[in-house]
């Protein structure tokens, strides 16, 4: 019951993240503001979610199965926002956001 | 509910299908194309098709993309904005639409059991499978075993599409500046992160490819998509490495040969039932029992199969990540 | 419940004509290739549609299970060899596009045409 209560508030804030990130990519108003949202999307939703479901199916291989798929996300996910990043500033070197000042 | 995730799946569907077609950015309808592959990989596992989920989600969202991106960088990524709207074209595809609607008000519904496509050659293959061929995956065992014919005429058809790219991306006749200067030379050698998280994941990656091609009968998987994450990996470490180490790792005749090697064993594992006295194509009497027979000509022919459609995906990466953008 | 029982279908006829335009009235080629992926997605989503049974699984037959409803394998079956020669015929129309665009230099279909005449 507990386990339930737990879970059904992991996957409600995970949702809500997701969706935030989601309202983060259409509405901040650059490349890397907008990567920022997204990794949103990326980190916490991602645990939230898949912590909700692995609770939602107590010790089983399911378990192993999403902490293993979850290790996976939370490696590749960040990098791809690397390249991702790294790309759009070698490819708009020239019109780079400025630098902060002091 | 569930049903609830499969309209919400469907309807985001149509929504990018229509984003794909009017987004004048070419590189942004291909990450659109991606999401779509995607959403249909989540709907066709709604819809009890594992392995077929397994192959769009491998294939469609991972494989296409790749394809699509780097013949992009070669062609340039902007589509002319055209102003004026076709009536014509719109008229046809405004009929095609309301004939296509009306055929289905005669359709069964969606899971009916007494609907006609489920009355007469499936319920033999659901029954005959564990008697003839004592395997778990129907789906393999009906693609290797029952229907091996069709199969066989597929694989030759990747591997003709295979040949075609290569002749027609040849790149002899054209000057090329000395390999540490081209544009994929590289790869992404000088970026540390991508580089190490790239190497931890590639041996997993080939793993879990070898895994599916030998667990096929028990789970989802087979070859076409061993074959199709198989290339992942390889494709993954050519775009870190550059395109020199990617070239160097699988040279271009060992992937020619990969390509025809797989059909070839695919057809010998045919002849060789018609050698050992019985038809093409039979299994049964290639050992000594003639359900293990059928398994060991499954997986004989499933590494045909797998070995050809990696071979014809990273040969098909390698044409178009080689050539010098005009 | 009779609208939910075909929607998959309807689906089906809309995607299939949103390729079917894609593939008719854009001239760029790319995005004529990108038409024929989505139209061959919509007729996949057609069979395994109909492969679905109600109340089914996807058809792995576990051990022992005789009273469990499978869906239809065969449908599957087709679809799978599908997919795979849908990417190798998207790849070969691409090699094609490359060649296209560095012999004439566009990839627009009527300036294609265009420099056909003039030649």
């Amino acid at each position: 019951m507990i386990i339930d209560a737990i879970s059904l508030l992991m996957l409600g804030a995970g949702g809500f993240f997701v969706f935030m990130g989601g309202v983060g990519a259409l509405r901040l108003p650059d490349l890397y503001t907008r990567m920022h949202a997204a990794s949103l999307t990326d980190s916490l939703g991602t645990i939230l979610t898949l912590g909700g479901i692995m609770l939602q199916s107590g010790w089983s291989l399911a378990t192993v199965k999403l902490a293993t798929i979850l290790f996976f996300l939370l490696m590749t996910a960040p990098t791809s926002a690397y390249a991702l990043a790294n790309a759009a500033l070698m490819s708009q070197g020239d019109d780079a956001p400025p630098a902060p000042e002091g | 509910m569930d049903m609830l995730f499969g309209f919400v799946l469907l309807t985001l569907l149509v929504v990018t299908a229509v984003a794909v077609v009017v987004t004048p950015n070419l590189f942004a309808a291909v990450m659109l194309m991606s999401i779509f592959s995607l959403l249909m990989a989540a709907t066709f596992f709604l819809l009890d098709a594992a392995d077929v989920a397994l192959t769009e989600a491998a294939i469609g969202a991972g494989m296409s993309t790749v394809l699509f991106l780097s013949a992009l960088g070669l062609i340039g990524a902007g589509e002319r904005k055209r102003p004026v709207r076709q009536w014509l074209p719109l008229s046809v595809v405004g009929i095609t639409t309301f004939t296509l609607l009306y055929a289905t008000i005669d359709q069964p519904l969606l899971g009916d059991p007494a609907a006609p496509v489920h009355q007469h050659v499936a319920p033999w293959y659901l029954e005959q499978t564990p008697l003839l061929i004592d395997m778990a995956n129907v789906v393999t065992a009906v693609l290797a075993a029952f229907r091996g014919y069709d199969t066989f005429g597929e694989v030759l058809v990747i591997l003709t599409a295979g040949l075609g790219v290569l002749m027609v991306l040849a790149g002899g006749a054209r000057d090329r500046p000395e390999p540490e200067r081209r544009i994929g030379a590289t790869g992404l050698r000088h970026h540390l992160i991508p580089r190490v998280v790239g190497q931890l994941l590639i041996p997993f990656i080939v793993l879990f490819g070898l895994y599916l091609q030998f667990h096929g009968d028990f789970s989802p998987g087979g070859g076409f998509q061993a074959g199709a994450i198989i290339a992942v990996g390889i494709v993954l470490h050519s775009l870190l490495e550059g395109e020199s180490a990617g070239r160097a790792i699988v040279p271009p005749r060992v992937l020619v040969g990969l390509m025809i090697g797989g059909a070839l064993l695919f057809g010998l594992v045919g002849v060789a039932g018609m050698v050992l006295g019985g038809n093409f194509f039979d299994y049964s009497v290639l050992g000594a029992d003639p359900v293990g027979s059928q398994q060991l000509g499954i997986h004989l022919v499933e590494v045909g199969v797998g070995i050809t459609v990696s071979g014809t995906l990273v040969a098909a990466f390698h044409a178009f990540a080689d050539r010098e953008p005009a | 419940m009779e609208v939910l029982g075909h929607y998959n279908y309807w689906v089906f006829a809309f995607l299939l004509t949103i390729g079917l335009y894609a593939v008719i009235a854009k001239p760029n080629l790319v995005k004529k290739l990108l038409g024929l992926s989505i139209f061959q997605a919509a007729v996949f989503l057609l069979y395994i549609s109909m492969a679905k049974v109600e109340g089914g699984t996807a058809p792995i037959i576990q051990g022992g299970a005789g009273e469990q409803v499978y869906s239809n394998p065969l449908p599957h079956v087709l679809i799978l060899t599908a997919i795979v020669v849908g990417i190798s015929t998207v790849a070969l129309g691409l090699a094609i596009v490359v060649r296209i665009r560095e012999e004439y230099g566009t990839i627009e279909e009527d300036e294609i045409q265009a420099q056909d005449r003039d030649r």
